[in-house]
C-alpha cells in the first residue's frame, strides 16, 4: 500500500519532445483553445494540438495565416477562454500586430515562440535572435510582456502553467520563449502537471443575459488624455510585474570568479562549459534568467558583486547582453560569445572565452 | 559518469529510433538522458542523426563535441563523424555498407556488418538494432534487459508485432560485439567480426 501511495507522488517520468511536452502541459493547464499555422521548428505543437484538443472537446484551428491564428485568439481570448498560439520567428513577426493589440486590450494569452535563425526567412536552426522582439514588447506602442525562457523540456513543463498564471492574474500576453533545440530534443519529463485555479472576471465578453451593462474589451482610445490615462494604467500594471515576478536560477555561483549569464540552451552549453573549466581549477559559475522580462536586474547585481568578470553566451550576435550591460553599469566587464543563423557554440568556445578573461 | 553517441546513417535505416531506444532505455534506469535529433531540410535517403547523452547527473548541453561513441550506417556518416569521437572512443561501422576502415589510431572501431546480420534476421530495416546491439556489448551504457524493455515501451499497440524481431536484431548484434576479435592493424584497434 505504501509502495502505490509512493507510485502515485511520483509519477513515471516518460521522454517527451518538447514541442509535445509544451503542448501537451499547455493541455493539461486547462488551454481551451489553440490557433496555429504552421512552421518548422515548432509544427509538432499544432500536430499534437489537432489531435489532442478535439479528444478533449476544446477549440483547435489551424488558421489560414499567422495573422489568421492571431487574430482569432484575440476574440477567444477577450471571452476569458484559456487560449494558446505557437509559431517560430518569422511567424512571429506576423502576429506583431496582434500581440500589441491584446496588450492594449489587456487580453490575456500564452504564446510559444521556438525561435529558428533570421532575418527573414532564416534558417530552421535553433536561434536565440528574437530576444528584442520578445522582451521589448513584441509590436508598437508602449508596452512589454512576460517573457519567460526555459532551459529544459521539463522546465517548460512547468512554465506553460505559470504562463496562463501571469496572463490571467495581469490580464496580459505571456510569452515562452524556447529555440529549435529545446522543440526538438526530448528529455525526461514527470508528467505532475498543473491547471492553475481560474480567477473571477469582470472584464471578459460574456452574454450580459440582459443584466448587466454590456463589457467593452478594446485597444482603442482616440482622445490622446483618455489614451494617456490607459497607458499610465499599463506602466503601472508592468511596474508591478516587474517588482514581483522577476525568476532567476544560479548554479555553482558562491565561489566563482567568471560568471556566465545565459537562457535557454545556451545555458545548457554553460553548463558544459562549467563542468569542463571546474576540472581544470576555472571557478566558473551561472546565472540564469528564467524571466527575461522583467529582466532580474538587482539580482544579477548582487549574485555578481565581487567577480572578476561576466560572459554572456547567446544563440544571436548579442541581445540579452544590453539588459546585462544595462544592469551592471560597468561595475565588471561584461564579455560576449554568440553564435547566429543556426549554429551552436561549442562548450570549448565558451571555456576558452572564460579562459581569457583570467589570464593574465 | 556520462556518455555521448552519435547514430548515423540514410533515413530510413532506423537511425532516429534506434537512439530513442537507447534513451528509453536510460530513462527505464532513471538516468538523466536527451536525445537530439538532426532536424535540417533532410530528404528521403540523405542522411540523418541523433546524438543521445546518458548521465547520471543534470546534463548540460544536448550536442556533444566530443562524442564517446558513434553508431554509422553508412559510408557518409563515417566521414562526417570519425573526426568527432573523443580519444579512447568507439565507433560502431556497419561494414556491410561501408568499405572504409576508420583511420584513427586513438579509438577504438568495432566494423560490424549490421545489414548482412539485419537480413540473417529477416529484415534489413532491423540494421540500426543490430548496430544497437554493436555498440552495448562494446560499452555497456545501458543494460540489456533496458533495451528489451525500452522495445516494449515504444513498440505498443499496433507495433507490438515487431517488437520480437527488434530484441532478436539487438541480441544479434550484442552476441556479435562480444564474439569480435581484436586486432591491431597500421596501430588501429580494430573489432572484426566480418573476416
Amino acid at each position: 500500500m505504501s509502495a502505490m501511495a509512493t507510485t502515485q507522488l511520483a509519477p513515471k517520468r516518460v521522454l517527451m519532445k518538447g514541442n509535445e511536452a509544451m503542448a501537451e502541459a499547455a493541455i493539461q493547464a486547462g488551454c481551451d483553445a489553440y490557433f496555429g499555422y504552421p512552421i518548422t521548428p515548432q509544427a509538432e505543437i499544432l500536430e499534437l494540438m489537432a489531435r489532442r484538443m478535439p479528444e478533449e472537446g476544446r477549440v483547435f484551428i489551424q488558421a489560414e495565416s499567422e495573422l489568421g491564428a492571431i487574430n482569432m485568439a484575440l476574440g477567444a481570448a477577450a471571452t476569458g477562454a484559456r487560449v494558446l498560439v505557437s509559431s517560430s520567428s518569422p511567424g512571429i513577426s506576423l502576429m506583431a500586430e496582434g500581440m500589441s493589440y491584446m496588450a492594449g486590450s489587456e487580453v490575456p494569452m500564452v504564446l510559444i515562440n521556438v525561435m529558428r535563425g533570421g532575418p527573414g526567412l532564416g534558417s530552421i536552426g535553433p536561434s536565440q535572435s528574437d530576444y528584442f522582439q520578445a522582451v521589448k514588447g513584441h509590436g508598437h506602442g508602449d508596452y512589454k510582456v512576460p517573457v519567460l525562457a526555459p532551459a529544459s523540456i521539463a522546465e517548460a513543463v512547468a512554465l506553460m502553467a505559470d504562463a496562463f498564471e501571469l496572463a490571467e492574474r495581469y490580464r496580459t500576453p505571456v510569452i515562452v520563449l524556447a529555440d529549435g533545440t529545446l522543440g526538438q530534443a526530448m528529455e525526461p519529463v514527470s508528467p505532475a502537471y498543473r491547471d492553475p485555479a481560474r480567477l473571477q472576471t469582470d472584464w471578459n465578453l460574456t452574454s450580459t443575459n440582459g443584466e448587466r451593462e454590456p463589457r467593452v474589451v478594446r485597444s482603442l482610445h482616440l482622445r490622446p488624455e483618455e489614451l494617456q490615462e490607459h497607458n499610465t494604467h499599463l506602466q503601472a500594471k508592468f511596474a508591478q510585474i516587474a517588482e514581483r515576478e522577476v525568476r532567476f536560477a544560479t548554479e555553482r555561483i558562491e565561489d566563482a570568479d567568471i560568471v556566465i549569464v545565459a537562457y535557454g540552451t545556451a545555458a545548457r552549453i554553460a553548463r558544459t562549459a562549467m563542468e569542463r573549466g571546474r576540472s581544470k581549477g576555472l571557478r566558473i559559475g551561472i546565472f540564469r534568467p528564467i524571466t527575461l522580462w522583467p529582466f532580474p536586474t538587482a539580482e544579477l547585481v548582487a549574485a555578481t558583486e565581487g567577480k572578476r568578470g561576466i560572459l554572456t553566451v547567446e544563440l544571436s550576435s548579442g541581445q540579452m547582453v544590453e539588459d546585462v550591460r544595462l544592469a551592471i553599469e560597468g561595475r565588471l566587464p561584461v564579455h560576449f560569445l554568440g553564435r547566429q543563423g543556426g549554429v551552436l557554440p561549442s562548450p570549448n568556445e565558451v571555456l576558452e572565452a572564460c579562459r581569457k578573461m583570467v589570464a593574465p | 559518469m556520462q556518455h555521448g553517441t552519435i547514430v548515423a546513417g540514410f533515413g530510413g535505416q532506423g537511425i532516429l529510433f534506434c537512439g530513442h531506444v537507447l534513451a528509453q532505455a536510460a530513462l527505464i534506469e532513471g538516468r538523466e538522458v536527451s536525445w537530439m535529433p538532426s532536424y535540417g531540410p533532410e530528404m528521403r535517403g540523405g542522411t540523418a542523426y541523433c546524438t543521445v547523452i546518458v548521465s547520471d547527473r543534470p546534463i548540460g548541453s544536448p550536442m556533444v563535441d566530443a562524442a564517446d561513441s558513434a553508431i554509422v550506417l553508412n559510408p557518409p556518416s563515417l566521414a562526417k563523424f570519425e573526426p568527432v569521437i573523443a580519444r579512447g572512443g568507439l565507433i560502431v561501422v556497419n561494414s556491410s555498407l561501408v568499405e572504409a576502415i576508420p583511420a584513427r589510431t586513438d579509438i577504438e572501431s568495432l566494423l560490424l556488418p549490421c545489414t548482412q546480420i539485419a537480413r540473417e534476421a529477416g529484415d534489413d530495416l532491423l540494421v540500426s538494432m543490430v548496430a544497437l546491439g554493436g555498440l552495448i556489448a562494446r560499452r555497456p551504457i545501458v543494460g540489456q534487459d533496458s533495451v528489451h524493455a525500452a522495445l516494449r515501451d515504444l513498440l505498443s499497440g499496433k507495433k507490438a508485432h515487431l517488437i520480437e524481431a527488434d530484441s532478436a536484431a539487438f541480441e544479434r548484434g550484442y552476441a556479435a560485439g562480444m564474439r569480435g576479435s581484436t586486432q591491431e592493424l597500421d596501430n588501429r584497434v580494430l573489432v572484426d567480426v566480418w573476416r
